[in-house]
């Protein structure tokens, strides 16, 4: 059949308003809420943005019981990745963090500043962040979390960061009392834990694979 | 909707996007995703205080010059001075003050400072394409930068990344932290641009500016506008009066 495209249609439905939105007061019905920015790559020439030349130091350099967290980052083929980006947030020793938007209030345990930014360009596919071991904290659900630290990573070929955390291996009693760790299968807890080395611990990632870090949606 | 809450503390769950309109991890168009963005679904990690705090990074960061890229190594870069500004609010419509806001781009020619890059467009010696500025009270940002050239990246035959800059911003909480790309209006090589489609329809336009004749700055600087919006802790005004609940 063929349409004439100049003919209009006569309207039998009534107006329906969008949803969300009222006909007959123009208020809103529903929550006010502005749509969030969609997130991009940080591409092959993050270097240039955000290179921060103390961003290794999430502890100063020397603190007392400072630890290197070393690991390595592999893609789906196995092969490292080198141009990559982490970032990692955490509490301090005391289980407190360095920021006002903490209800219990603002941390400051002195040479601490809990949070790094580093690449995996120099060795190729590797990263270290020198740190001190986070405290236990609250769970929210009366317990305690094991001490972990967030991590986000952003590369080339990821379009929005991925996120994972850092366990610690020598916390087992606490790994096996935490809200997180308790709902993942042996495997996945396996792809979270970082091994004790000489001076601090071990934790490479995933991106794809059999091995696949666990990821998580926040 | 406030979250988990237990032993006083109120933990806000951070507002997350609906999947229909956030840019996926991975696209398959976007060939460089095909080995590097994880291919399970994400473990959901209600969020608890590591998530809910986050750094604060500060003016020591900042340096006044961080917020003007056309002066750079003693004289001024090539190309079409751009003012490019807006507001970090978050999804509740709250500004974000104090962020940190830092951009890099490509020069004028397309190209970027960097060994990689390897387009044979000409390097530019007063453009290193690094800018760096705070939000101020009310989550206002402002730069004055070139505007950056198209590029071609090999991803397929004849592929242009659109002309676009680089944000990377910190909130108030890791949840809200973003890295993104914002782009300029009717740029005639979106088409054919995995990255920009990657971006789910009803989103793209997030991503785009907007061309402002009123802050564009006579016999100096074109102007582009671009709000952004981070997540928000998914409760609003309204509820919190509803609830009686007032933090």
């Amino acid at each position: 059949m063929r349409v004439n495209p100049l003919e209009v249609p006569d309207v039998t439905e009534p107006y329906q308003p969008l949803p969300g939105r009222s006909r007959t007061t123009g208020f809103l019905t529903g929550p006010f809420r502005l749509g969030t920015s969609p997130s991009a790559t940080v591409g092959p020439y993050l270097a240039i943005g955000l290179t921060w030349p103390d961003g290794v130091w999430a502890a100063d350099e020397g603190a007392e019981g400072g630890i290197w967290i070393r690991g390595r980052v592999f893609d789906g083929a196995g092969d490292l990745v080198p141009d990559a980006m982490i970032e990692t947030w955490q509490a301090d020793p005391d289980g407190g963090f360095r920021s006002p938007e903490d209800p219990r209030g603002t941390a400051d345990y002195p040479g601490f500043r809990g949070y790094s930014r580093v690449d995996t360009v120099d060795p190729p596919g590797e990263f270290a962040v020198f740190t001190l071991k986070p405290g236990r904290v609250p769970d929210g659900e009366g317990g305690l979390q094991a001490p972990h630290i967030d991590v986000s990573l952003f590369a080339r070929g990821i379009l929005d960061r991925v996120v994972t955390r850092i366990y610690f291996a020598d916390e087992a009693e606490a790994n096996a009392e935490d809200a997180v760790l308790r709902d993942l299968s042996e495997d996945q807890r396996r792809t979270l834990i970082a091994e004790k080395t000489d001076d601090g611990y071990r934790l490479d990632i995933y991106l794809q694979g059999e091995r696949e870090t666990v990821f998580f949606a926040v | 909707m406030t979250g988990t809450t237990t032993s006083g503390l109120h933990l806000p769950r951070y507002f997350l996007e609906d999947a229909a309109l956030r840019t996926p991890v991975g696209y398959s168009e976007y060939k460089s995703t095909a080995l590097r963005a994880p291919l399970r679904t994400p473990v959901d990690l209600p969020n608890r205080l590591t998530e809910i705090t986050g750094p604060v990074l500060g003016e020591d960061r900042v340096k006044p010059e961080d917020a003007d890229l056309t002066l750079r190594n003693g004289g001024e870069a090539v190309g079409q001075r751009i003012l490019v500004y807006g507001r970090v609010l978050d999804s509740d419509g709250r500004p974000v003050p104090d962020a940190l806001v830092e951009v890099w781009q490509a020069n004028a020619g397309g190209r970027y400072r960097h060994v990689v890059d390897v387009f044979p467009a000409p390097l530019d010696p007063h453009f290193d394409g690094l800018g760096r500025v705070l939000t101020d009270s009310l989550g206002r940002y402002e730069f004055m930068t070139i505007k950056p050239g198209a590029y071609p990246w090999g991803n397929h035959h004849n592929a242009w990344r659109p002309a676009h800059i680089h944000f990377s911003l910190f909130g108030r909480a890791f949840t809200q932290r973003l890295v993104t790309q914002m782009y300029f209006p009717d740029d005639p090589l979106f088409g054919q641009d995995p990255i920009y489609n990657a971006i789910p329809p009803a989103a793209r336009y997030r991503a785009i500016s907007r061309f402002s004749l009123e802050r564009t700055v006579d016999n100096w600087a074109l102007a582009f506008e671009w709000n952004i919006v981070l997540r928000g802790r998914d409760q609003t005004p309204f509820e919190t009066q509803d609830d009686g609940d007032v933090a």
